[in-house]
């Protein structure tokens, strides 16, 4: 078990109908490291996550927690994993130390053992105030952490954390943080999937960029960065034929491909680190070469960029697409 | 082996005692649950009672008599059909998806709902016999076979929370596990001896009410309390718990199995 992935997916699918949620997945991570699995709402996220947490089913494929196969061992799975989902899975109307406790039970743990796990845990995640309460009176970033705290119980070698600060505010968020980074300090593998860029970064060794099912990119942020050219210097121009004379111009100062986009009437110019610096040297080149342009920004890539890199599609565009789509069925 | 049962005794009482604390806290569940059975005792007896009361259904000069184990029956029935619905809410919330990557019973959820359901139905049942007191019944065996008659409705309400996790489970969500389940209750209720004698009824669905279990359950009840013959309901009212549970045990913790 000790070289063993923390987790491993080999071509898995999973199709509901007609829909393809995972198309030929593969990835793998090790241990003691957070896997950072990145993607719009809708991606297929969620799926591979419940399909390693032994919850559904692959249509195709083969998955592996420590090497134990997730399909033919559910059982053996569930004892070294924690799930931690989008949505607090706790019940309102028990107190938190009620919550905790009837998970502890639920791992078999003697009457004993889990009135003390259950004690120790609230006060980890600074609850031990809040332990008498029922969770329906606790705030946001609260239910979070006790969500989080059920999903510790039984001492998972490797935790699910499906968009765990999806809806929280920046400083309860970066509080979970801590405490992810903290569990992956003593050993704990993490696969964590976020809809921010921002968050992959932050916590993550390795990143997974996943978009309609399919995997398009992997590597660590850095390695993922150089690919997107890191900063990003956009404007639109005056006349939009002026577009051929740009791309010319401005050829020696991008470092990688300029990308236009002909409907919004912008040039995404990658300039790698430092953009600020480049900015200058950018104005300078236009306006020799007589271009006039409308508005100028620098821009740090974000998750719209890599998606823009990746497949020409924005991110939030996708994520609209889908929930107009949505909407409209209904 | 040993252990194995073990958990599974640990797991269903951890789920049970989850169920109950939500009635503890949500107390209005309780007490609707209260107030609904005294609602239709003292609507039944009163707008039927005068019109049956001279009638076959007047069994020891009261309509009470008649009347209590048959709605003591559709109110255990209602309160099974509860554990459907508490489970179609669960499944909406993320509770089940955290207990399913449990290294926990497979059974649990679904056995410890209704277990929890049936100490529900104990308080309902208390409630109702106190009440049917005060408006003149009384149980003519004894204690003894009082004791069967209650154990006998419960059994019966037991084996239809199983129904109703089954529906539960395949239900989209609450309101509709809600409805799936009163389509099915309401013709199965009113279509036996619960009210009135099956007598009463036209000849089609005199063949339809004598053959239904909740008839057998009524009469079994009947009988216990009353003292009405028995006409061979006990035994068939035992098989149809006994084939309720060998289909709907293992059908339901099949869907739980395969919800995702």
């Amino acid at each position: 078990m000790s070289n063993q992935p923390a987790f491993k997916a080999i071509k898995v699918s999973k199709y509901f109908g007609e829909v393809h949620a995972l198309s030929e997945v593969s990835l793998s991570s090790e241990q003691g490291k957070i896997f950072g699995l990145l993607g719009p709402n809708g991606a297929g996220k969620t799926t591979l996550v419940n399909m390693l947490s032994t919850l559904t089913e692959p249509t195709a494929g083969k998955l592996e927690v420590l090497g134990v196969d997730v399909i033919n061992n559910p059982n053996q799975v569930r004892k070294l994993i924690g799930l931690a989902g989008q949505f607090a899975a706790i019940d309102e109307y028990l107190t938190g130390e009620e919550n905790i406790y009837m998970v502890a039970r639920l791992y078999h743990l003697s009457a004993k053992e889990a009135k003390i796990r259950t004690k120790k845990l609230l006060e980890e995640l600074s609850l031990a105030d809040a332990a008498k309460r029922q969770v329906r009176t606790y705030s946001g970033g609260m239910r979070r952490r006790l969500d989080l705290g059920a999903s510790l119980v039984g001492h998972p070698k490797v935790l699910f954390l499906d968009e765990p600060t999806t809806g929280l505010d920046p400083r309860t968020r970066s509080e979970l943080w801590d405490i992810i980074r903290d569990l992956v300090n003593e050993g704990t593998s993490i696969l964590l999937t976020t809809q921010y860029l921002e968050e992959a970064d932050e916590l993550a060794d390795h990143i997974a960029v996943i978009d309609h099912g399919k995997l398009i990119a992997q590597g660590t942020s850095r390695q993922l960065k150089s690919q997107l050219g890191g900063d990003v210097i956009k404007f639109s121009l005056k006349n939009k034929n002026d577009i051929e004379k740009v791309m010319a111009v401005l050829k020696p100062l991008s470092s990688g491909k300029i990308i236009y986009e002909e409907k919004d009437n912008l040039v995404n110019l990658p300039v790698g680190s430092h953009g600020s610096r480049k900015l200058i040297d950018v104005v300078r080149k236009l306006d020799g070469a007589k271009i006039e342009t409308v508005s100028f920004e620098l821009h740090e890539p974000t998750l719209d960029d890599v998606f823009l890199n990746l497949t020409g599609i924005k991110a939030s565009e996708v994520a609209e697409v889908k929930k107009s789509k949505k909407g409209w069925r209904k | 082996m040993a252990n194995y049962i073990l958990n599974q005794i640990t797991d269903t009482a951890a789920i049970t005692k989850r169920n109950l604390l939500r009635y503890v806290r949500l107390p209005q569940l309780i007490f609707f649950s209260a107030v609904q059975p005294i609602i239709f005792l003292t609507l039944f007896n009163f707008v039927f009672g005068g019109a049956l009361g001279s009638s076959g259904a007047a069994i020891h000069g009261k309509y009470i008599n008649y009347l209590l184990p048959g709605i003591m029956v559709q109110v255990t029935m209602f309160g099974g059909l509860q554990t459907g619905i508490g489970l179609a809410t669960d499944m909406t919330s993320g509770l089940i998806t955290r207990l399913k990557s449990l290294p926990m019973s497979r059974s649990a959820v679904l056995a410890g709902r209704t277990f929890a359901d049936s100490f529900r139905n104990i308080i309902v049942m208390a409630i109702m016999v106190g009440y049917g007191y005060i408006l003149g019944f009384k149980f003519y065996k004894g204690i003894l076979d009082a004791l069967i008659m209650l154990a006998i409705i419960l059994l019966f309400g037991y084996s239809l929370s199983w129904v109703s996790a089954f529906t539960g489970m395949k239900s989209k969500d609450p309101e509709t596990a809600q409805l799936a389940s009163f389509v099915f209750i309401f013709p199965l209720v009113f279509a036996s001896a619960a009210f009135v004698p099956v007598s009463t009824m036209p000849k089609w669905l005199q063949h339809f009410a004598n053959n239904q279990p909740i008839t057998y359950a009524v009469e079994a009840a009947r009988h216990f309390a009353i003292g009405t013959p028995l006409n061979g309901a006990l035994w068939k009212l035992i098989l149809w718990i006994i084939g309720i549970l060998l289909v709907f045990v293992p059908l339901s913790v099949y869907t739980y199995r395969k919800r995702a």
